[in-house]
């Protein structure tokens, strides 16, 4: 093999530098993140709730966009995350720091599970049914832990402990708005590197063909499960989040709904660039906010034409759009379009 | 028994249709064969039982002497038994460097790391680079795949397998849809093979077929039917009537 090097001396093309534009990506995010916390003082609450569904929504990314499997009961994992991190917050463990890294594990043992089981079924259709079974599941056994869990009335009475020791979680929810949008940053750079590593190329080959993946010699299933893993504890990290800032967790955290709306909000942006995540995410909540606040009938309808018109005309969703109309690249797909 | 790779009695029926009967034949060291045989002889269908793509009806699979018909494809891969696709199978939103790349890793058992770069190592990088420039895909490396010809993609299926190292190498059609001007590129390809390596080529360009095999298996409906030397191979009459068709396609099961 040795020998093939001196076949022909032409070089490779340089490859081109894609780091510039995640550099000023995250930048981005960042000013975006710092303009909500100026701009909408009144709102940080609600702001910080994007924060978290957008944790949710850059999970199932990992999931649907790298390695095409579907979910809509990515909430399973997300509430894993809000009820550990909430179950360890009233049982003593208030560092914020902590109760996220516990979110974190949480999801991922979720994730694990649910990895376990969806990935028996090997098409996307019985995988849908088993992902909605789960996060059933999940919210039957959060319902009936009560003891642990507070059943229908929610787990109340969270009180984490300062930031940093320094920074409380004030009324406003300034810190609690801060500490997400350092977590989001943070997520979303080690995931860029993530998707861009060995294992991440692995899975964009799963996406789009097992059979090649296998004839290169290498295993699909550990690798599915271990982006089911990642996944689960950035789901975990949202849940997490979500339990501290609100300070309650209720069933609505492990419930299909949640799922189903999280799929749409990443669907919305478009799969396989983790910024569709983001972008959908904010979107599909801003206008709920603005338009649920005039009539919430108007609300649902509008989702179901907007989806309709999405799928139909900008399957991509609207980072596609954005990269059709202004030619700029956000990052390689997971697989086809 | 020292061959390095061995089939003994390999059958398969698809409900009753028997597309490979009691298939027997092995690849010492070195060997170049070439499967021959008409359309829908069960060439492909062989490949993909050897490989473990399919399970075989009856029959057993031998590698360095040792029983692999009970592992899986990708264990198979891992020791050694290696395939490209008549039909191409590869990654349409990558490049070929790309492809080889991972190949490469996967190869060295690093395929499966998160906290890695993809193109962080620059032994990997000279390897993949003597690869492509072989095939003669430097110039498309860093092109998407699905933007390349398909000329191209076939001999990044090669490239693919030739990454892996094999000891056995299953070629299915190389060159069938890869331009003429590029087939010397295969054949260099192949020339430049460890000389240990057993190569087992499917393929319908006679021409290529004679320069590149030191002997010659025909298939026709399933069933081994001429084993030789490539000079003795067109005088034989149950080839050559293989060959008009009366016997071309898979027989029900008596
Ligand atoms: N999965 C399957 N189910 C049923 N029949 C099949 C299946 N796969 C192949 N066959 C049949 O088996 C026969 C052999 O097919 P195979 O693809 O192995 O032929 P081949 O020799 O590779 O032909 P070609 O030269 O056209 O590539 C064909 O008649 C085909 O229709
Ligand atoms: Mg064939």
């Amino acid at each position: 093999m040795q020998t093939l090097a001196q076949t022909q001396p032409v070089a490779m093309p340089q490859p081109k530098r894609a780091w510039w534009r995640d550099i000023v990506g995250v930048a981005l995010i960042a000013a975006v993140g710092l303009a909500g916390y100026w701009l909408f003082p009144d709102n940080l609450a609600l702001l910080t709730r994007v924060i978290a569904m957008a944790l949710l929504a850059l999970s199932i990314d990992l999931l649907v966009g790298y390695c095409g499997i579907a979910t809509l009961g990515q909430a399973a994992l997300f509430g894993a995350g809000a009820y550990a991190a909430g179950i360890a917050c009233v049982n003593g463990i208030t560092e914020p720091f902590t109760l996220v890294l516990i979110g974190a594990v949480a999801g991922s043992l979720a994730g694990l599970v649910m990895g376990v089981v969806m990935l028996r079924a090997s098409h996307g259709l019985p995988q849908l049914v088993l992902s909605i079974a789960i996060v059933q599941l999940f919210h039957e056994a959060a319902n009936k832990a009560s003891a642990w869990t507070g059943g229908s009335d929610g787990l109340a009475g969270l009180s984490p402990a300062a930031l940093f020791g320094v920074f409380e979680f004030d009324l406003w929810g300034r810190t609690a708005y801060l500490f997400g949008l350092g977590l989001l940053l943070t997520v979303f750079i080690v995931l860029k590197f993530v998707v861009r590593s060995p294992f991440g190329m692995l899975c964009r080959g799963i996406k789009e063909d097992p059979v090649r993946v296998g004839a290169m010699g290498a295993f699909v299933f550990p690798v599915l499960l271990k982006m089911f893993m990642i996944s689960g504890s950035v789901a975990g990290i949202g849940g997490a989040l979500a339990a501290i800032s609100t300070q309650v967790v209720g069933l609505d955290s492990v419930s299909f709904e949640l799922s189903a709306n999280a799929l749409v909000m990443l669907v919305l942006g478009g799969i396989g660039t983790l910024y569709g995540a983001l972008v959908g995410t904010v979107i599909f909540m801003g206008f709920e906010h603005v338009v649920s606040s005039i009539n919430p009938f108007h609300w649902m309808t509008l989702v179901g034409v907007l989806l309709i018109v999405m799928v139909l005309f900008a399957p991509r969703g609207l980072t596609g759009l954005m990269e059709t109309y202004t030619g700029l690249k956000l990052g390689k797909r997971g697989g086809r379009a | 028994m020292s061959d390095l790779f061995r089939v003994e009695g390999l059958s398969k029926q698809f409900g009753g249709l028997a597309v490979s009967r009691d298939i027997s034949l092995s690849l010492p060291e070195g060997e170049r064969l070439a499967l021959i045989g008409p359309n829908g002889a069960g060439k492909t269908t062989f490949v993909n039982l050897v490989t473990g793509q399919l399970k075989p009806s009856a029959g057993r699979v031998f590698l360095n002497g040792q029983d692999v018909t009970g592992l899986g494809a990708v264990q198979r891969v891992r020791r050694g038994l290696v395939r490209t696709f008549q039909v191409t199978r590869l990654f349409s939103e990558m490049t070929p460097e790309e492809h080889v790349t991972l190949t490469i890793l996967q190869r060295e058992g690093r395929a499966n790391r998160v906290f890695a770069r993809f193109r962080g190592d620059s032994a990997v990088g000279g390897e993949v680079e003597g690869i492509l420039a072989t095939l003669g895909l430097l110039d498309v490396a860093r092109r998407r795949v699905g933007e390349i010809a398909y000329g191209q993609q076939r001999l990044l299926e090669i490239a693919i397998a030739l990454a892996l190292k094999p000891k056995v190498l299953l070629l299915d059609e190389p060159a069938a849809g890869v331009p003429s001007t590029d087939t010397p590129r295969i054949e260099r390809a192949l020339e430049q093979l460890p000389p240990s390596l057993a190569v087992l080529m499917i393929e319908h360009d006679m021409d290529l077929v004679f320069r590149f095999a030191r002997r010659v298996v025909v298939l026709a409906a399933g069933e081994v039917i001429f084993q030789g030397l490539p000079a003795e191979v067109a005088a034989d009459d149950r080839v050559r009537e293989a060959y008009l068709g009366s016997y071309a396609h898979a027989r029900r099961v008596a």
